[in-house]
């Protein structure tokens, strides 16, 4: 049986992977939440800022600017990529949208690979991210402490733009009845280009962050593409409380079943999304008839 | 069946063309530089892909999970295989398919209780759990990273030698085999009411519940075809490497079958293997160019891009649509169909026991509230059999809501609602479709891409077959008299000459009649109308009213309408509503000289509406 700090110790790391995953769905979420179009190339995009953070930081040496580079490359790879085609796309069906944002995930994924090459990359922790921190008898890499209060921080920036100023009120009211709120005057066709910019911005921002932590391959956008899904499966589509709900969520399962068997803790994730598809079908933060 | 059934070669053309091209390949394209092992592995796509088409193309369910099923059917062949378990060959392929297809029947549980964009997500998720499953619990078995290796060629004994089947020409013989007769299994199901039905839930899933179908059944029917699809295709693939690998299972094998179906064109059965020729042979060729042999997915990636953007349905779409386009266009003519016979339009028997002498429909003291907003308030209503009523009241009155509750669409808040005795309280359009009871919508609820005959068909085969049956190998108008009861319905709606005109060509006052002709032809004893004249001009309201009229005979109806005149005209009885209340009940000449109907209904129009 596993100790008491033990336990207490993956509680927290499980809240910092969910803060992570949180802020990795973001972006997914926002552009579900206001467009209504899933952007299969989420992982790409998030591959797209990280790269760029990498390069960013290689030759400045500061990671805060890689976070500003990472995070505007995103944004405006994601603004070409809604002006170019997702603008023709959303009188169409999900399941030509669906293939749209996968095929362009493709060409963005292939692109960073033919750059970078197909090896994997490890990003440096910034200095003021190196050590160890000690919470009481918890001891932990001070750079996932930081990573945590960042995306703590984001999250609620997202929370107060969405919710507490007049864009998200458009936003919002995009999302009920895009119609309408043209009628009303205000060009919702610049809104939605926004909202997809910071969409891309929010992933290729994620992407930075979490680079230091991970190893960058252009693969990993398929992996993040996964726990994404599964992060806003059981928080709920489109909700951006459900992504953090579901978040959170999914870093404890992670975390927690990673201290029994590590082999099963991925397992155990869709475990936990088979028995919210099965009990709460829309997601448990997520309205009941919306699809 | 009719004399003008067309003749059996006429029927089978595509087997038939499909099989003559099985057998000229290995004589044709190797001088296009296919050799025999690029040929087997298009087949195995092309076999994996034909189920996927069933469930994208046919159904419209994007799955981004079929490896999982891929890898189950191909490691659990490989490995009764290669661990002496089972050695027969066929046996073995048997097992994994099955095996694959109860994994689809579990996955298919889980993720077909969402639709659209939730369904392709969770789809895709659960593909990602086999592949750590593959990795983690069952390693011991599939070897984890390393897959299988030294899989068995396969062996067919004949009792008195066995063949044994080397790689090469042999192995793309024995594979041709299994993707031949996948492909006419498929086609048979396409063409089986079971396949009729999978069309109209691609369509209009909606609209095919309200017909009495239970889409969920056959969604999850067709998941698990597609699973023991992408099982054997798998169990086929160890074979023909003699090797599993572990990336049967990752995502880019579901992303490179989808993209293989979308670029060739969902929805032909043949637009996988297209598009399988077409991304291998691109592969193959790309990969003997030094400059670009690496940017041959970046390549594959823009190619797919143009391709959704611009060609909806894929390669094998674009050579039907140029057919289509010399030949007489908007036609969807269903050769086997029988046009001249026809019968009298079947109603449902009311049964014996329920209810005789009592109202058809009762609903008692239902009301409906949305929170705090109160839109049916206590209302008290009885439909006689035989009876034509109307229901009237001013916009924001609750006829759509208390309709919806009539219907079984909604369930009330208060109150309960029977159908000839039986109470249908909030049960669903397809249990009361099933019981005779129909409802034509105000906003047009068809099948836009089938023709009138194929959209009349999905509402007689509910009537027919029930809510579900597995009839997949069934030819469709094998059915002894489905083609005069679909004649029946189309003529009785005057749309004869329309028959095989696609619903999407149809001008809007074709359509409305075709709206009442489905809930005509499901056999419903007892018929709601919700605003049937909406949006018709004067002549078409005449042509209209008459037919409703005329098929009063052995049917009650209720209408829900704006125009006062038509409804003076048609009803016997009329129910007003305002304000989600009931005002008044009685016939045409009570209600109109009503004071209170006059003043809260008439006068509360000018009040509401200043024009």
């Amino acid at each position: 049986m596993p100790s008491m700090s033990l336990f207490f110790s993956q509680l927290f790391n499980g809240l910092a992977m969910g803060l992570l995953l949180a802020l990795i769905s973001t972006g997914l979420t926002i552009i579900y939440g206001t467009l209504g179009v899933v952007n299969f190339a989420h992982g790409a995009l998030l591959v797209v800022g990280a790269y760029a953070g990498y390069s960013a930081y290689a030759m400045t040496e500061s990671f805060l600017v890689a976070i500003a580079v990472g995070s505007a490359v995103a944004l405006v790879v994601g603004l070409v990529v809604e002006r170019g085609l997702m603008r023709m796309y959303y009188g169409r069906p999900p399941e030509d949208q669906i293939l749209v944002t996968f095929g362009i995930g493709i060409i963005l994924v292939e692109i960073v690979r033919s750059i970078y090459g197909g090896i994997s990359l490890s990003v440096p922790t910034p200095e003021w991210g190196q050590g160890i921190a000690r919470i009481g008898s918890l001891i932990y890499p001070l750079y996932r402490l930081q990573a945590l209060g960042i995306a703590a921080a984001t999250l609620a920036v997202l929370y107060y733009v969405l919710y507490r100023t007049s864009l998200g009120l458009i936003v919002r009211a995009g999302i009920e009845d895009s119609e309408m709120v043209n009628a009303l005057g205000i060009n919702v066709k610049r809104t939605f280009l926004l909202v997809f910019g910071i969409g891309a911005m929010a992933a290729g921002y994620a992407g930075v962050i979490d680079s230091p932590i991970v190893t960058l391959s252009p693969d990993m956008g398929h992996r993040v593409l996964v726990d994404s899904f599964v992060v806003v499966v059981i928080g709920g589509v489109g909700s951006f409380p459900g992504a953090i709900v579901g978040g959170i969520i999914a870093g404890e399962i992670l975390s927690l079943t990673s201290m029994f068997n590590p082999a099963y803790s991925h397992v155990m994730l869709f475990v936990v999304m088979a028995l919210v598809l099965i009990f709460r079908p829309q997601g448990l933060m997520g309205q009941e008839g919306r699809e | 069946m009719s004399t003008h059934t067309p003749s059996f070669a006429r029927r089978q053309l595509p087997e038939l063309v499909v099989g003559l091209c099985l057998l000229a390949a290995p004589f044709v394209l190797p001088s296009l530089g296919m050799s025999a092992d690029l040929l087997t592995r298009i087949l195995i796509w092309g076999l994996f892909g034909l189920g996927f088409d069933l469930l994208f193309g046919y159904t419209g369910l994007l799955s981004f999970g079929q490896a999982a099923f891929y890898g189950t059917g191909g490691f659990v062949s490989a490995y009764l295989l290669t661990s002496g378990i089972v050695p027969h060959m066929l046996l073995a392929l048997l097992i994994g398919t099955v095996v694959a297809a109860l994994a689809g029947l579990i996955i298919g549980y889980l993720t077909l209780r969402r639709t659209g964009i939730y369904f392709a997500m969770s789809t895709l998720a659960f593909g990602e759990m086999f592949y750590f499953l593959e990795n983690s619990a069952f390693k011991e078995y599939t070897g984890g990273e390393n897959g299988i290796a030294g899989v068995p060629p396969p062996e067919i004994a004949l009792g008195f030698t066995t063949i044994h089947i080397s790689s090469g020409w042999p192995m793309y013989w024995f594979v041709a085999i299994f993707f031949f007769l996948g492909y006419v299994v498929a086609r048979r199901i396409v063409r089986s009411p079971f396949g009729a039905v999978l069309k109209a839930i691609r369509g209009n899933p909606r609209r095919a519940l309200a017909l009495g179908h239970s889409i969920n059944g056959y969604k999850l029917s067709v998941f698990v075809i597609a699973a023991a699809y992408a099982g054997l295709a798998g169990g086929l693939l160890g074979m023909f490497q003699s090797y599993m690998p572990p990336d049967a299972f990752a995502l880019d094998t579901s992303a490179q079958l989808v993209i293989q179906t979308v670029m060739g064109g969902a929805g032909t059965l043949l637009g996988p293997i297209i598009g399988a020729t077409i991304w291998l042979y691109l592969y193959e060729g790309l990969q003997q160019l030094a400059n670009i042999g690496s940017y041959w997915k970046l390549i594959l990636g823009i190619v797919f891009v143009v391709l959704v953007t611009l060609f909806r349905h894929g390669v094998a779409g674009a050579v039907l649509e140029w057919f289509g386009k010399r030949g007489k266009s908007a036609k969807v003519i269903d050769e086997e169909a029988d046009d001249r016979a026809i019968a009298e339009l079947a109603i449902v028997h009311p049964g014996d026991d329920a209810g005789k002498g009592g109202p058809v429909l009762e609903a008692r003291g239902i009301s409906k509230q949305y929170g705090g907003l109160k839109a049916v308030t206590d209302v008290t209503f009885s439909l006689d059999e035989g009876e034509i009523r109307g229901v009237i009241g001013p916009n924001g009155a609750g006829k759509s809501t208390f309709f919806a509750m009539l219907a079984g669409e909604l369930e009330t808040t208060n109150g309960t609602v029977f159908f000839r005795g039986q109470e249908i309280t909030g049960i669903g359009v397809t249990a009361v479709c099933q019981l005779g009871m129909s409802k034509s919508y105000q906003i047009n609820q068809l099948f836009e891409a089938l023709s009138v005959r194929q959209n009349v068909m999905i509402a007689v085969l509910a009537r027919r077959r029930g809510k579900f049956r597995a009839d997949l190998l069934r030819g469709l108008h094998h059915s002894h008299g489905l083609d005069e009861q679909v004649n029946a319905a189309i003529a009785l709606v005057d749309l004869s000459r329309q028959a095989d005109t696609r619903v999407s060509e149809l001008s809007y006052g074709e359509k409305r009649r075709l709206e009442i002709g489905l809930a005509l032809a499901t056999g419903a004893n007892v018929l709601l109308f919700d605003e049937p004249l909406a949006g018709l001009g004067p002549e078409e309201r005449v042509h209209v009213v008459a037919l409703l009229k005329s098929i009063r005979n052995g049917r009650s109806m209720v209408i829900v309408e704006h125009d006062m005149d038509a409804m003076f005209e048609l009803a016997e009885r009329i129910t007003v509503l305002y304000e989600g209340r009931k005002l008044a009940e009685g016939t045409p000449d009570e209600i109109r000289s009503n004071p209170a109907v006059q003043t809260a209904y008439l006068g509360g129009m000018e009040e509401h509406e200043p024009a």
